[in-house]
């Protein structure tokens, strides 16, 4: 079998966080009753005009600048012309020849490394509206139209389906960051369409590429990826030949079907906006944004890996959401210990967040109570094991660890004559298990230190208790 | 007193006055309009209640001490290609023909804060495309002068109205010369103003980057007062231009002198001995008034045709992609599935002109042709804003005739489109390059058929072309009743 080259391009749409649409004063929320945010500018009336929404052009330079891209000081619209019933203007009010930014860099980690997908336009345009079919009509909603996208194009550099996994996680990632999306992909805040081709290794030119669409999770961009990767390799192991075409995934089948080909796929027609000037941005507009951006996520993994010391997988999991990121940064700032603080945050604390699907913020543990849980640990007031209960309590209570100990009692005992004495007791009601741990069954030390830890309620400071335990043993 | 003779500034007069009241105006002007329509066939929708509201408002404010707005009791004709809420709006297209709109234009909300009385929305060519009146749903229109011709157009119904006395004042709009050749047409006054100087909401576009709404009406001074009244930036309007408006009925005031170019690309073949002899009169005595004449160039102005007509379908073929049956207008209901109701609904709702440019419009946006018609004509709208740049580096403002000929006869070039384009040669070069300019009277031909003069001005000087039409009218002495 040939080896081949993957070679896939993503094109990704994102929903901006603006309170109105892009071109007209309308609520940017659709999810209100059907065509209730909309007006005679985004329901395409006669005669009505756009007005650009300054705010959503100051989100797409957000992330523009923060992933190092090149702001076009002046940018044009264009219309994209297609007739669709959702597509109330029969044109899209888009971006084309002058888009509002170009390249920029992100960069993802995998278990290879890091790479860097290089990024090629990136422009604003408009949403379309939604239509759905009831038994006997066909119905549209136009609140979405008119909700401020940001286009994003990666160049075709991406090698694996995984890659474009990891890719489209990053770009989830940094939006929120931004925030300036909600990245999500399974309500459409994010889409995402991919081009596929393969060529056989040290070939020059690129082969014949498929694009993919209707793929709804970032999970499903991935298997969609997969599945048309080896579909094209079995053509053309089998002597055939990819087509140019448009292929829609089929979540329920796992598989991919010809929507379109090439001769079917629409001339769009592109041509200046006349209805809206060139866009100008001053220098000093930017420079405003670019102060406010804030640290991204892999400036972020890189930092904690320095400045903490802690394993560059660590740093990923927690630098997943700025909160938690932010809660990592303030425990470990409070208690000193990064690593410990790395290792509760990414247990516990993820497990009670997971269950009770808070987010960080909302979380009934403070990072200040997380760190005085770790002091204490730390300093043998109490010990781990116990401290796992004492965090369920925390997050259940909002108490301190100081106030649970307290209340209940749970000290570590660390007095020797009090835990010399649970020894005596225990060697002396296991006289069975005491003679056959001298006959050679040392494995019964771990046993009686059970033993010893139940009858103090756990509170026993381990070490004191195998070292005591050692001593009298070899005392017999 | 006859209503029909009066002048917008004589007919607030009178109600301010208290000669008469603002209904007795709305109903004389109202009857009259539809007694005089079944000959005339200029207005499409008639604005009883509007013109009752307006009436009602402006007894109130009088009753009240209030001033009454500049344009009180002072009926107007509103081009069917303009916003009216609640009023129906066709663009004189079968698609529109029940068309009810929910909002208003910025300058309909204009003319009722100055408590303006609309009468009626004016018939046009459909969707503005075409210089004749002669393609609309709703029937051709005659020339008020002699029924045997056209009016001109596409604001055709605006002129005709305003030429018969059915109103002082009409809004038309232009977007290849489309107030100026249809005021020129039948003998009245017509304003095409700077690309910016009135805001487009409302109007329903054919050519985006062309269109302005104009004032017309039988006198420069009743033009200037509308003009000042819907001459304002409006932020709803992207390419509405923000700048400090002058007073336009001040700018009449006086005599100023100005440098005059009269491009001799405009004056040679193709024109009618007739226009010719008009206008040269009209130089003339422009240049008794002390004005400077200068003969001046305007080199590209054969290339101006085919960029504006190619510019102007390309936007067109995209604005009209909104008139698809799904949510408003007409729709076919002999469809089966998606294509078919577009096909169908678009073949049935558009007349035939429409649908000749929506087709050349694609075509010249299409892949594969873009580069060769739609961005090389682009470029030859940039060398004719840089002819002009040049012309007006010298002279303040340009004299020129309107059109080629006075009115054709009605079915004259039905049949013949681009003859029909060619008569547009005067006036689209000061449309691609966003200039204003004015058709005023200046003469009739043997048949007794107007005869119209256009002044362009520099851009947004709209203050510069009132003083000149202002005193050229005086001088001319032009008067339709003579
Ligand atoms: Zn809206």
């Amino acid at each position: 079998m040939n080896e081949y080259e993957i070679i896939i391009g993503l094109e990704i749409h994102v929903q901006l966080q603006t309170e109105t649409k892009i071109f007209c004063g309308c609520k940017n929320d659709y999810e209100a009753g059907p065509n209730t945010n909309s007006c005679p500018v985004c329901l395409g009336m006669p005669g009505a005009l756009p007005v650009l929404n300054r705010k959503a052009v100051e989100l797409a330079c957000r992330f523009i600048l923060a992933v190092g891209g090149e702001i076009n000081t002046r940018s044009i619209f264009a219309r994209k012309n297609y007739f669709y019933p959702d597509l109330p203007k029969g044109y899209q009010i888009s971006q084309h020849e002058r888009p509002l930014g170009k390249g920029g860099v992100i960069r993802i980690e995998s278990g290879e490394g890091n790479s860097e997908i290089m990024l090629q336009g990136i422009h604003l345009e408009e949403d379309a509206g939604k239509s759905f079919h009831l038994a006997d009509s066909s119905n549209i909603d136009f609140n979405r139209c008119g909700t401020p996208l940001l286009e994003i194009v990666t160049m075709p550099v991406i090698r694996s389906a995984q890659e474009a996994y990891l890719f489209l996680h990053r770009i989830r990632q940094i939006v929120q960051y931004l925030e300036i999306s909600s990245g999500d992909m399974e309500k459409g805040a994010l889409r995402c369409d991919a081009n596929v081709s393969l060529r056989r290794e040290g070939q020059h030119e690129y082969g014949i590429r498929t694009e993919l669409k209707n793929m709804n999770s970032i999970r499903g961009v991935e298997k969609a990826l997969s599945y048309e990767i080896e579909r094209q390799i079995s053509l053309l192991e089998q002597g055939g030949f990819v087509l140019q075409e448009t292929r829609l995934w089929d979540e329920s089948k796992g598989r991919t079907a010809t929507m379109r080909t090439k001769e079917e796929s629409p001339d769009y027609r592109y041509f200046p906006e006349p209805d809206l000037q060139p866009l100008e941005l001053s220098g000093a507009w930017l420079e405003d944004i670019m102060q406010g951006l804030p640290e991204l996520p892999h400036q972020k993994i890189d930092r904690f890996v320095r400045e903490y010391q802690i394993p560059p997988y660590d740093a990923g999991v927690l630098t997943s959401t700025r909160q938690l990121a932010d809660y990592f940064e303030e425990t470990a700032g409070l208690c000193g210990k990064p690593k410990q603080a790395s290792n509760w945050i990414m247990t516990e604390i993820m497990k009670i967040m997971k269950d009770a699907k808070t987010a960080p913020e909302e979380l009934n543990i403070p990072p200040r109570n997380l760190a005085e849980l770790i002091n204490s640990i730390e300093n043998g007031t109490i010990s781990g094991k116990i401290a796992k209960d004492i965090v369920v309590e925390m997050a259940a209570s909002g108490k301190t660890p100081g106030e649970i100990i307290g209340a209940r009692g749970l000290e570590q005992i660390t007095d020797k004559k009090v835990i010399e004495q649970a020894v005596e007791q225990v060697l002396s009601e296991n006289a069975e298990n005491l003679k056959r741990y001298f006959d050679g069954q040392q494995q019964l030390f771990g046993y009686f230190v059970g033993q010893v830890m139940m009858k103090t309620e756990g509170k026993a400071n381990p070490h004191l208790v195998n070292k005591i335990l050692k001593d009298k043993l070899n005392g017999r | 007193m006859e209503f029909e003779s009066m002048s917008a500034a004589q007919i607030r007069a009178s109600i301010i006055k208290g000669e008469f009241t603002a209904s007795d105006i709305a109903e004389y002007f109202l009857k009259q309009a539809k007694a005089e329509n079944s000959r005339l066939n200029c207005i499409i929708s008639f604005g009883d209640s509007y013109a009752a509201r307006a009436a009602e408002n402006i007894s109130q404010k009088i009753a009240a001490g209030l001033a009454p707005g500049k344009l009180a009791g002072v009926p107007i004709v509103i081009k069917d290609n303009l916003i009216t809420k609640d009023l129906r709006t066709t663009c004189a297209s079968h698609i529109l023909e029940d068309f009810i709109p929910p909002y208003n234009a910025t300058v309909i909300e204009s003319l009722l804060k100055q408590d303006a009385i609309i009468i009626g929305k004016a018939n046009m060519d459909e969707f503005g495309m075409g210089s004749s009146n002669e393609h609309s749903y709703f029937g051709r229109v005659p020339n008020p002068i002699d029924p045997e011709y056209v009016p001109g157009g596409s604001s055709g119904g605006s002129a005709c109205a305003v030429a018969s006395g059915l109103a002082p004042l009409a809004l038309g709009s232009d977007t290849g010369g489309s107030v100026r050749q249809p005021a020129s047409f039948c003998g009245i006054v017509g304003l095409k103003p700077s690309y910016g100087a009135v805001s487009r909401y409302g109007l329903v576009a054919f050519g985006s980057s062309f269109d302005q709404i104009g004032p017309m009406a039988r006198t420069v001074e009743d033009c200037a007062i509308l003009f000042s009244v819907i001459c304002k930036h409006d932020p709803r309007d992207s390419t509405s231009a923000n700048y400090v408006r002058p007073d336009y009925l001040e700018a009449l005031k006086g005599r100023k002198k100005f440098s005059i170019g009269i491009p001799r690309e405009y004056m040679a073949e193709g024109i009618d001995g007739e226009v010719l002899k008009a206008v040269q009169d009209a130089i003339e005595k422009a240049e008794g008034q002390g004005h400077e004449i200068t003969e001046i160039s305007l080199p590209h102005t054969k290339q101006s045709i085919a960029a504006y007509y190619t510019i102007a379908n390309s936007e067109a073929s995209s604005n009209l992609s909104r008139f698809d049956g799904v949510r408003y207008g007409y729709r076919s209901t002999a469809i089966d599935d998606l294509a078919e109701m577009y096909i169908r609904t678009r073949s049935a709702g558009f007349g035939a002109e429409v649908k000749r440019r929506i087709m050349l419009g694609t075509y010249s946006l299409s892949t594969g042709y873009y580069d060769e018609y739609y961005l090389k004509a682009a470029k030859v709208r940039e060398i004719i804003r840089d002819d002009f740049d040049k012309a007006f580096n010298e002279v303040d403002l340009i004299i020129t005739p309107t059109s080629p000929t006075t009115a054709f006869k009605l079915g004259e070039k039905i049949d013949n489109p681009l003859g029909m384009y060619l008569s547009d040669i005067y006036t689209v070069s000061a449309s691609l390059a966003g200039l204003p300019a004015i058709s005023i009277p200046c003469g009739k031909d043997n048949k007794g058929l107007p005869i119209g003069l256009q002044i362009i001005g520099k851009m947004f000087r709209e203050d510069e072309i009132l003083n000149l039409a202002y005193n050229l009218e005086r001088e001319i002495g032009y008067n339709l009743k003579q």
